[in-house]
């Protein structure tokens, strides 16, 4: 790609800055790696030497009905609340792109503010509402919770990618005959699933592994990371390890996936012949 | 030619705030014509295709499409289809897919919209294009897409916003002859919004030039060329040398106006003598003489400041004692017999027949 002149670079500087990437990446991926490491290790305590390979963690993961509970309110909140915040994310990111009205630079504001309030507070402050009318403790509190926060990084990625449309393509739909729901249906959307997926992913990522809000409004109804706290608050064990791997791969995945599309934005391409 | 008009503005105005970019406008699109509307950015040239395209609406006034008014009309239900000057392709979708998306709008089965888009994507020659993606066309083949993509559903009108804007020189000259080509073939009406002189001249049968939101001219491209009506039109042009003056009779009470390089003999123009008005002389009907010549012609010196060569023909550059640039088209064979050189006085003259009298 990049024919540049070797000669234009100082070797000191561009080695010092190689190793102060990898000193970064180390610095950050170290304790999750020793955690995926030690998830495996057969001895009850994290210590070095390893004392063998064994999956017993896993295996006494996975047969804990509490986990599997755990496991399955986290997912049945990832996947509403990815929905429900993507939907809600582009018709933000879409009402920001199409119109210009009074107050515009304010409603953006607060449409992006929820990510920036302290978790504590956001926690604290969804338990008073919520509890107030007698949601509280219901999965659904950590639904509505959920995409609260989640919802601006829904409207951002779909923001980004509206940016990149051609301001004429929807004019131009609507001067070939499609009314403007056709044209919706039939350009913007299209032109913009690759950031709807990717919302879809990133929202599911946020919520699984979102731990203060929902420690605060879950009630009964605790998500996986409410979970681990449980584990950790009554014994160390390498179940802890075990389930954070777990959480951990899931949670890569899906922003993988996301980045791959968003990345890739003229890739999808042909899967929408009528 | 004494048919309906199939569009007319009546008293058209569209103002944005306070900005008015089209001032109150009557204009006539006849059945079948290639119509230019010319002129720089911010003349209102694109306002007017959009409002006829029904993504702006008017300010005032009423636009008729074949005798009904359209104001009230959202896009989607008016047959004006336009070429974009960003073609506005659609990326997500096929060559075919984009061709067929008007008719799949209209509600056309798909085995019939397929034919109907694959006849149209033969015609402009990019058949074997039509399961590619957007992306891996040229220029050329973009454009042929897009008007294959308005064509399809055969309109009376057809709308293009420069298309041709993006394309390198030689591309545009030949889109310039398929355009042309298909308007003939196709007998449907062309409005075509350009700033380039040379594409309206070159496909148009009539040129409307605008200015600042009004129409300054609007005529065949021959009429606009050798007469241009006021002063912008021939300083849009920019192929007649302009002198502005006052209207007078000489000695022998012929018309002349008096100018700041000289006073120079009208032919038959005539305007009430103390009236403003500007000479305009074509810069192809201006003689150079190292001598001067005999009485009867209009003269003036001048000295060489430039000279410019563009393949058939030179551009000379002088300036008049008083500060006025002239500039003079000579074809090669023309300036053997001169001995031009930067800096040297020459005698320039034309006659009074190519004078050419504009208003303000």
């Amino acid at each position: 790609m990049s024919t540049e002149n070797p000669a234009n670079r100082n070797p000191v500087v561009n080695g010092a800055l190689k190793l102060y990437v990898v000193l970064a990446y180390l610095f950050v991926f170290a304790p999750i790696l020793a955690s995926f490491v030690f998830s495996f290790n057969a001895d009850r305590f994290p210590s070095i030497p390893l004392g063998g390979f064994s999956t017993e963690w896993y295996r006494a993961v996975a047969s804990d009905p509490l986990v599997w509970e755990g496991l399955r309110n986290t997912l049945l909140v990832g996947v509403v609340v990815s929905v429900i915040s993507t939907v809600l994310g582009f018709g933000a990111a879409y009402t920001d792109y199409r119109y210009n009205f009074l107050g515009k630079q304010i409603y953006l504001a607060l449409a992006l503010l929820p990510p920036t309030i302290p978790v504590v507070i956001m926690g604290l402050a969804m338990l008073a509402f919520l509890s107030r009318v007698n949601l509280s403790g219901d999965a659904l509190a950590v639904i509505i919770a959920h995409v609260v926060i989640c919802s601006p990084f829904a409207m951002a990625v779909i923001r980004l990618r509206l940016s990149q449309m051609d301001p004429s393509l929807e004019p131009a739909a609507w001067n070939l005959g499609a009314s403007e729901w056709a044209a919706m249906r039939h350009v913007v959307i299209p032109f913009c699933r690759p950031a709807i997926l990717g919302a879809l992913f990133v929202t599911m990522a946020v919520s699984f592994d979102e731990f203060a809000i929902a420690w605060f409004v879950s009630g009964l109804n605790e998500t996986l990371p409410v979970k681990v706290l449980g584990f950790l608050q009554g014994q160390v064990s390498p179940r802890i390890n075990a389930i954070g791997s777990f959480v951990f791969v899931t949670t890569m995945t899906l922003l993988i996936l996301a980045q791959l599309l968003l990345g890739r934005p003229d890739a999808t391409k042909k899967e929408n012949a009528s | 030619m004494t048919q309906d008009p199939l569009v007319s503005f009546e008293g058209v105005a569209k103002r944005f705030g306070t900005y008015t970019a089209v001032q109150k406008m009557d204009l006539d699109i006849r059945q079948g014509e290639f119509l230019a509307l010319m002129g720089s950015s911010g003349c209102g040239k694109t306002t007017t295709l959009r409002m006829l395209a029904g993504l702006e609406a008017p300010s005032e006034g009423i636009i008729r499409l074949s005798g009904k008014p359209i104001n009230d009309l959202p896009s989607w239900s008016r047959d004006t289809p336009m070429v974009w000057q960003s073609l506005a392709l659609f990326p997500f979708l096929s060559v075919i897919e984009n061709v067929e998306f008007a008719l799949k709008m209209r509600g056309m089965g798909r085995a019939e919209r397929r034919a109907r888009a694959e006849q149209w994507l033969d015609r402009m020659q990019i058949a074997e294009f039509a399961d590619r993606n957007i992306s891996q066309l040229s220029g050329g083949q973009r454009q042929r897409v897009a008007l294959a993509r308005s064509l399809v559903v055969e309109p009376q009108i057809l709308l293009l916003d420069e298309p041709l804007s993006a394309l390198d020189a030689a591309l545009k000259v030949r889109m310039q002859s398929v355009l042309k080509q298909l308007q003939r073939e196709t007998g449907i009406t062309f409005v075509y919004v350009t700033h380039s002189q040379s594409e309206a001249f070159s496909m148009a049968d009539r040129v409307v030039i605008m200015s600042r939101g009004r129409i300054e001219q609007i005529g065949t491209p021959q009429e606009i060329y050798r007469t241009p009506r006021t002063r912008f039109v021939a300083d849009f042009l920019g192929s007649s040398n302009i002198f502005p003056g006052t209207l007078q009779a000489d000695a022998q009470g012929r018309a002349a106006i008096a100018t700041d390089s000289g006073t120079f003999l009208l032919d038959g123009q005539h305007g009430a003598a103390g009236q403003a008005a500007s000479l305009t002389v074509l810069d192809t009907r201006m003689q150079v003489h190292e001598q001067r010549p005999a009485p009867g012609v209009n003269a003036v010196e001048a000295r060489m400041i430039g000279e410019e060569f563009t393949g058939a023909t030179a551009t000379l550059y002088f300036e008049t004692p008083r500060g006025q640039e002239i500039r003079v088209q000579k074809s090669h064979e023309d300036l053997a017999d001169l001995s031009v050189a930067m800096g040297r006085s020459f005698h320039l003259s034309w006659s009074p027949a190519d004078s050419h009298l504009v208003h303000e």
